[in-house]
């Protein structure tokens, strides 16, 4: 079977800096596919390609879902999500804050209520399919309202939300693409810890009930580890290592980008000195 | 007293021709953050439309004004929302990456563009059209003589102007469409990202612009009788004040702005002069600039971080 994303060879040069060097993986189905690393890694410029907000320098994305196959470097804007079924949040929530919660909602499935309502025109001349084509878009933004608890404010200004009800609302908005792949950047940023368990919840449900990949940058361990199927890691735009969490966790590779070198004996006397007395910080 | 009424019934009469056109203005800078300079213009030609079907079909003799009025007012739409998109498709949507003084070059050159057009292709003489619409009801007489009159013409522009801004309030507010375009004003990226085909929005935004320009192009030329090539520009700059006054980007601003310059304008010519109607309108846009920049209904302006 022909996985859900192949990325082959992809390179994004800005002038001298290489962001993302020759990396390759696939991502799966029904599978979450979690991309890791430090700060400057080339996580987010990755995201940038595959969602046609970067041209990459190189290499071919390849999304072989259920309508079709798609090369995600050709497409742009609007394509990537109506035609490849590409969504994604960010990293800083652009909702539309000026928008309702539920209007929201509703401009994720414009593609589709645009062609059934031919283009607002039946709205104006009355014809009663513009009104099935409104009750079926409130309808799907309702049932999303209620998975993410936000039924009671259905009405509030989408700015107006808390922290934590806007980066759900934002999952649920990019749900309402209907995508096959969901890219999530650092979903649980600024989240307590009982709310990032909520999250790890909504993504494995939406894995479960909706069969679509996702695609997962996160830094918090915690989220990573506990439901991904597949980790890749990043390290100054190169991939390093790839696999599940169990196989991350003891590659020696991923321990040394992320803690550094064990090279206590070159430190410098001061720090060493520092880190004896303070043995309770590390 | 009847004068007063008088000059309040022809202010709103006028306020509600500004107020369609300054619709479009508005919500074009509310979409691309740009000011439409050929806008005036497209009611111009819009006015020219009315006229030319007008003509057409009082020569077929289809003279039931009722039909007539209402063949002119789609015909008209249609033809003129074709220009309004030709106006984007060609002005703005080739430079929409460009720096911001370069669509605003090549709008004022699109509105140069139509004016000589249509200078060339009608002629630099006014044209007339004779009277469609006569009498009207006497709302007052005083005893000098003088009488507050409402014409059928004007009860006919208030009217449509009326339903015209309902159905557009319900377009904005509750139509897929209307999403679309709010979602554009707020973050054009993000949705494009979310399906939103976003040139498309901006095509169909200078379309509604441009038709409700139509519809005022049409009031125009039976309120007025006489159009020529160059009235876009001074209705232009009245309109573009309107939606300044009102809070550019702002869409009841808009109609409101429409409004007040409409009455500014009459009362001004009835009470003071008609030569320095003009200065009143834009002493008016001076003073909102320096007092209120945001005009009245306006948002401030947020820096996004």
């Amino acid at each position: 079977m022909t996985p859900l994303l192949t990325v082959e060879h992809l390179t994004m040069r800005f002038g001298g800096l290489v962001a993302v060097d020759d990396v390759s993986f696939t991502a799966e189905q029904s599978q979450i596919t979690s991309i890791i690393g430090p700060n400057g890694a080339g996580k987010t410029t990755m995201f940038n390609c595959l969602t046609g907000f970067y041209q990459p320098t190189t290499g071919q994305l390849t999304l072989a879902g259920e309508r079709g196959d798609f090369l995600l470097e050709r497409l742009d804007g609007h394509r990537i999500v109506r035609d490849a079924g590409v969504a994604r949040t960010f990293q800083n929530i652009r909702l539309f804050t000026g928008m309702s919660v539920l209007e929201n909602l509703m401009v994720a499935q414009h593609t589709e209520q645009m062609r059934a309502s031919g283009w607002s025109m039946k709205g104006l001349l009355g014809l009663p399919s513009y009104r099935r084509a409104e009750e079926e878009a409130v309808h799907l933004a309702r049932s999303w309202l209620d998975r993410i608890n936000l039924t009671d404010k259905a009405d509030w200004p989408a700015g107006a939300l808390a922290y934590g009800d806007q980066r759900r609302l934002e999952i649920a908005r990019a749900m309402c693409t209907k995508p096959v792949l969901l890219c999530l950047d650092e979903p649980a940023a600024g989240l307590n810890h009982t709310e990032s368990h909520e999250l790890n919840d909504l993504l494995r449900w939406i894995k479960e009930i909706h069969g679509i990949g996702i695609l997962l940058i996160e830094h918090d361990m915690s989220v990573v580890m506990g439901i991904s199927d597949k980790i890749v890691v990043l390290d100054y735009g190169k991939k390093i290592a790839e696999g599940t969490p169990a196989e991350i966790r003891d590659d020696p590779r991923v321990i040394k980008a992320y803690l550094g070198e064990p090279e206590e004996e070159d430190l410098p006397d001061i720090v060493a000195a520092d880190l004896d007395l303070d043995p309770g910080a590390r | 007293m009847e004068y007063f009424l008088q000059q309040l019934v022809n202010g709103v009469t006028l306020g509600a021709v500004y107020g369609l056109i300054a619709i479009g203005y508005s919500m074009v800078y509310g979409i691309i953050g740009m000011i439409n300079f050929a806008h005036g213009d497209i009611f111009m030609i819009g006015a020219f439309h009315a006229l030319i079907v007008f003509l057409i079909l009082g020569a077929v003799g289809i003279s039931w004004l009722p039909l007539a009025l209402l063949i002119v007012l789609i015909v008209g739409i249609l033809l003129t929302s074709l220009y309004g998109w030709s106006v984007e498709r060609i002005a703005y949507r080739p430079l929409r990456s460009s720096p911001r003084l370069a669509p605003l070059i090549s709008a004022i050159g699109a509105s140069i563009f139509l004016q000589n057009y249509v200078q060339l292709a009608q002629g630099a003489r006014p044209k007339p059209l004779s009277q469609m619409v006569s009498g009207g009801i006497t709302l007052m007489e005083s005893d000098a003589g003088f009488a507050a009159r409402v014409s059928y013409i004007q009860i006919v522009i208030v009217l449509l102007t009326l339903a015209l801004m309902a159905v557009f309030t319900w377009l904005i507010k509750g139509t897929a469409l209307g999403r679309a375009q709010r979602a554009c004003e707020q973050d054009r990226k993000m949705a494009a990202l979310l399906g939103v085909d976003v040139d498309r929005t901006i095509s169909l935004t200078f379309v509604i612009g441009a038709s409700l320009a139509a519809v005022a192009g049409l009031m125009f030329t039976l309120y007025y009788g006489v159009i020529d090539f160059f009235i876009g520009f001074v209705a232009g700059i009245k309109a573009f004040t309107a939606a300044v006054l009102g809070g550019i980007g702002s869409l009841p601003g808009a109609m409101l702005g429409g409004l007040l310059i409409g009455l500014i304008e009459a009362f001004w010519s009835g009470y003071f002069s008609v030569e320095y109607k003009d200065v009143a309108s834009f002493g008016v846009l001076v003073l909102v600039l320096i007092f209120r920049p945001t005009g009245l209904l306006g948002r401030p302006e947020i820096e996004k971080v």
